[in-house]
């Protein structure tokens, strides 16, 4: 019904586009006169004014009717069969409706059930056709204003004009809307979150084990959650992963700034390209496919217990994925130096090498560092890698060949698979993804600023 | 003055012997840096190539699939006309395998044999009768997977001289495998179920319909959110907007947003859309949406960059004849910059595609063996896919996980190619 009411509207706006340019056109050739806007303006000013506003109503509605439907739904179940739920049981039993209703049936759902179903689908039948009886009567009232406001004086285009304006500034002021969803819905569960577990813990607690309850007098009831441990595992895997990615990238473009020719170039940077454009699940599965026992076989060979999911596997391919970043803003940075100072040395004298160590290195350092701090809270972002080559327990260890996890493991095994909103293990997710989101903020804030800085000396 | 003496005093010897090593050694420290160099080069070119070649290595076996040739006679006493989907085509397809060894099944090996077939056989056969029920009563030729071990035996991935007790295929397998071999029972064609077949629990079987079919969704809603607000935002601010804080606030938010790890946008997508707005979970609507956050700064940021490129002299041109600024946007600025936008909308999606973590915590990695009908309905992706197989203990899905990879680099590398084409094919220059 849904699309159905998108394409009948869809289609009023275009052929209201048709009647408002056959009106204009009408209305000169009677006046024998020009009308202030072209034609196919007058068409678009009703069409737009019949478009946006419809649609919008239709998508607000769709998102609002579940959301309705549910209370009532609530409100109309028999009493006795409320009581001492909980939120989520409450939720449970309507999903449980809403399935039945969809005619996926398990077992045998109870009588009181089947009736809500019933009573659901009626329901739905009744908004899906009141959806459509008020977006067309909508279509039509505006219609007949828009339509009337033609005339061959009417400012058709400045009209049309402000609405695209509008429409523009919207979709701008979208970007400001989704980091307030994000801010937003971090705050609030991580809030959450901190009504049951106090932040000190949070923050400074040297235990993780957020799966398992172990006492009832524990606080909240169910593990520990003391973000330390992530954090350093966390760490300890970008560090791995700076260490490899960075004299690689470093030397990669400092070859390819300074001694490579054009044809190397031209061959060799899409290449390191190609390690950029790679998925980093294709990276996870590498590390457990071929890093991983790899290295767990140098290190029984050389009489060293390595973890199968050591720190040192996921860190060096997330080195590899991050190592082209680097490599290309260190480009970047080296290629910004202005000839002259290269001139300048090479005329004193200097070899290559020594104008790169003793010139071209330390005016790009900013522009490098800034690059460097990108790479890193790319690193500390990462995911897929970690997911699959990182291990799931909180160690508090700084030895590589030992297996820790990170932030964004526990925030994908905490809110993998059931996800109820009422227990400090899934509100946890939100408060690693609130420090994580703050951490790679400011990280990034201040790689941006550095290179801004940089940039400006020269230019 | 004493110093204009003293080159006469000390004359310089440039071509002494020390002179001579220290040019050496600096020369020497060019040549190592220029080494190192080509040695980072040499070690991310090798890395790569590690990765691709590990991964067609493993992935190429998935991509044929063993079968295996015999004929089962749809007996009449076990399906009946009326009703065909219920008949008992396990027995049926269990004594047309058991035709291929002459020897007598005991009791005891009778479900070794069978476990050799794949266990989808008797289904295939259901469907086969489903559709035509007039070969009911007939005998019929009938080529089916074998099961995932057999698989691995027949493309040589089990080695035989491993002790019994720790190969997943007995002895007495291999005996009845290499009878059906020298009969010539067993072929081994390309594996069409890989594109073709949905999810399924035993690798033989398991393919990517539904996780390609649940990408194509995810990325439609992905580009019909992001493309349309991602153009509207970039024209707006390159072209109209004033320098003023809140454009400055815009614009930082959207450099902002570009850097946020995907996995935040997946909390949002789930404490929002899932939670607050009730969408269903695990949908290509939900997860198109998330990915169309993810790729609209790119979008935003690409589209600026088309537009910049664009000469002030056109937009000069068309103000002067009197054109309004509505105008020489939607007339001549857009459409010169159309085929950039379209490349950077490319790969925009392209990233889209490979993204995974932000589909995990929406639940688009669900176990689901039947291809999404609509965008509503419960669906994996691509790389989820990829999440799911690599997780499992089957040896066949080791290969299948790379297979599917070489699939989605596949698509990776078509969709940067026509980006690469278009802009070449389209991009002026001025």
């Amino acid at each position: 019904m849904l699309s159905t009411t998108f394409i009948l509207l869809i289609a009023i706006s275009l052929a209201s586009f048709i009647l408002g340019r056959y009106r204009i056109v009408r209305l000169a050739a009677q006046a024998n006169a020009a009308a202030h806007s072209l034609p196919s303006y007058h068409g678009s000013f009703v069409a737009l004014w019949i478009g946006v506003p419809c649609l919008l109503f239709v998508l607000v509605w769709a998102a609002l009717e579940p959301v309705i439907l549910d209370a009532a739904l609530l409100a109309s179940l028999p009493p006795e069969q409320l009581q001492g739920l909980l939120q989520g049981e409450e939720n449970l039993l309507l999903a449980e409706i809403r399935s039945v209703s969809r005619g996926l049936v398990f077992g045998e759902p109870d009588p009181f059930v089947v009736e809500a179903a019933a009573r659901l689908n009626a329901w739905k039948a009744v908004a899906s056709w009141s959806m459509l009886a008020a977006s067309l009567g909508l279509a039509a009232a505006i219609l007949f204003v828009s339509y009337r406001r033609i005339a061959l004086h009417f400012r058709a285009r400045q009209a049309v004009e402000r609405i695209l304006s509008g429409l523009m500034v919207t979709c701008s002021v979208l970007a400001i809307l989704v980091t307030l969803g994000i801010v937003s819905s971090l705050l609030f569960e991580a809030f959450r979150f901190f009504e049951r577990v106090p932040v000190s813990e949070f923050l400074f607690g040297l235990n993780w084990e957020p799966q398992i309850p172990i006492r009832a007098d524990q606080v909240a009831g169910s593990g520990a959650f003391g973000a330390i441990p992530v954090f350093m595992g966390t760490l300890l895997i970008a560090a791995i992963a700076m260490l490899v990615a960075t004299p690689i990238g470093l030397f990669a473009a400092i070859y390819l700034a300074e001694y490579a020719n054009s044809r190397v170039r031209a061959i060799v940077k899409p290449i390191m390209e190609i390690l950029a454009g790679i998925p980093t699940v294709v990276y996870g599965f590498f590390a457990v496919l071929v890093v991983a026992p790899a290295l767990r076989e140098a290190g029984n060979s050389l009489g060293l217990d390595v973890a199968p999911n050591s720190a040192l596997a996921a860190g060096s391919v997330m080195g590899i994925m991050i190592l082209p970043f680097i490599s290309s803003l260190s480009d970047d940075a080296l290629a910004a130096v202005p000839r002259s100072l290269r001139e300048g040395s090479y005329a004193m004298g200097a070899t290559k090498a020594e104008t790169i160590r003793n010139v071209l290195l330390p005016a790009a350092l900013p522009g490098i560092v800034g690059g460097v701090l990108l790479a890193v809270s790319r690193a500390i972002g990462e995911t897929m890698i970690v997911v699959m080559a990182a291990g799931l327990i909180a160690t508090l260890t700084v030895n590589p060949a030992d297996s820790v996890t990170t932030v964004t493991v526990q925030i994908v095994t905490l809110l993998i698979g059931d996800t109820e909103f009422d227990n400090p293990k899934t509100l946890a997710a939100f408060a690693l993804g609130l420090l994580l989101f703050v951490i790679t903020l400011f990280l990034n804030v201040l790689a941006l600023k550095i290179v801004q800085k940089y940039r400006e000396k020269y230019d | 003055m004493a110093s204009m003496q003293s080159p006469q005093t000390a004359k310089f010897d440039w071509f002494g012997k020390a002179q001579e090593a220290r040019r050496r050694r600096r020369h020497a420290a060019d040549r190592r840096l220029q080494f190192y160099g080509i040695a980072a080069i040499g070690t991310a070119i090798l890395l790569l190539g590690v990765l691709l070649v590990s991964l067609m290595m493993n992935g190429s076996p998935a991509f044929t699939q063993s079968h295996v040739t015999f004929q089962v006679f749809v007996d009449p006493a076990k399906v009946e006309a009326e009703d065909p989907g219920s008949g008992d085509f396990r027995g049926i397809v269990r004594r047309g395998f058991e035709g291929l060894v002459s020897q007598e099944l005991s009791r005891r090996d009778g479900r070794d044999f069978h476990d050799m077939l794949s266990r989808g056989a008797q289904y295939m056969l259901r469907d086969t009768v489903v559709e035509n029920p007039r070969l009911i009563g007939q005998t019929i030729t009938v080529t089916y997977p074998f099961a995932d071990p057999m698989d691995q035996l027949h493309k040589g991935l089990i080695d035989r001289d491993t002790p019994e007790s720790q190969r997943r295929v007995s002895d007495k397998q291999i005996a009845w495998y290499d009878e059906m071999a020298a009969s010539g029972a067993i072929s081994k064609p390309f594996n069409w179920a890989l594109f073709f077949n949905a999810d399924s629990r035993f690798p033989e079987l398991a393919g990517l319909a539904g996780a390609l079919v649940g990408s194509f969704y995810a990325l439609m809603v992905c580009f019909l959110i992001s493309f349309p607000v991602g153009v509207a935002a970039a024209v707006y601010l390159e072209e109209f907007a004033p320098r003023n804080r809140a454009t400055d606030l815009i614009e930082v938010n959207i450099n902002n947003l570009a850097a946020v790890p995907s996995v935040v946008f997946g909390l949002l997508g789930l404490a929002v859309f899932l939670n607050f707005f009730g969408l269903p979970r695990s949908s290509p609507l939900v997860g198109g949406m998330v990915l169309s956050l993810m790729t609209l700064p790119t979008m935003i940021i690409v589209t600026r960059a088309a537009l910049k490129a664009v000469p002030p002299s056109i937009r000069e041109a068309a103000l002067g004849v009197g054109a309004s600024r509505h105008q020489v946007v939607m007339h001549h600025v857009l459409p010169l910059a159309i085929p950039g936008i379209l490349t950077g909308t490319i790969i925009g999606l392209a990233q889209a595609l490979g993204e995974t973590a932000p589909l995990l915590l929406i639940g688009m990695n669900a176990f689901i063996t039947s291809a999404p009908g609509g965008i509503t309905e419960p669906a994996t992706a691509l790389p989820t896919q990829v999440f799911i197989w690599a997780d499992s203990p089957e040896r066949g899905f080791v290969s299948r996980t790379s297979a599917a990879i070489l699939v989605l680099i596949g698509f990776l590398i078509v969709m940067n190619g026509v980006a690469v084409f278009l802009r070449q094919r389209l991009e002026r220059k001025w």
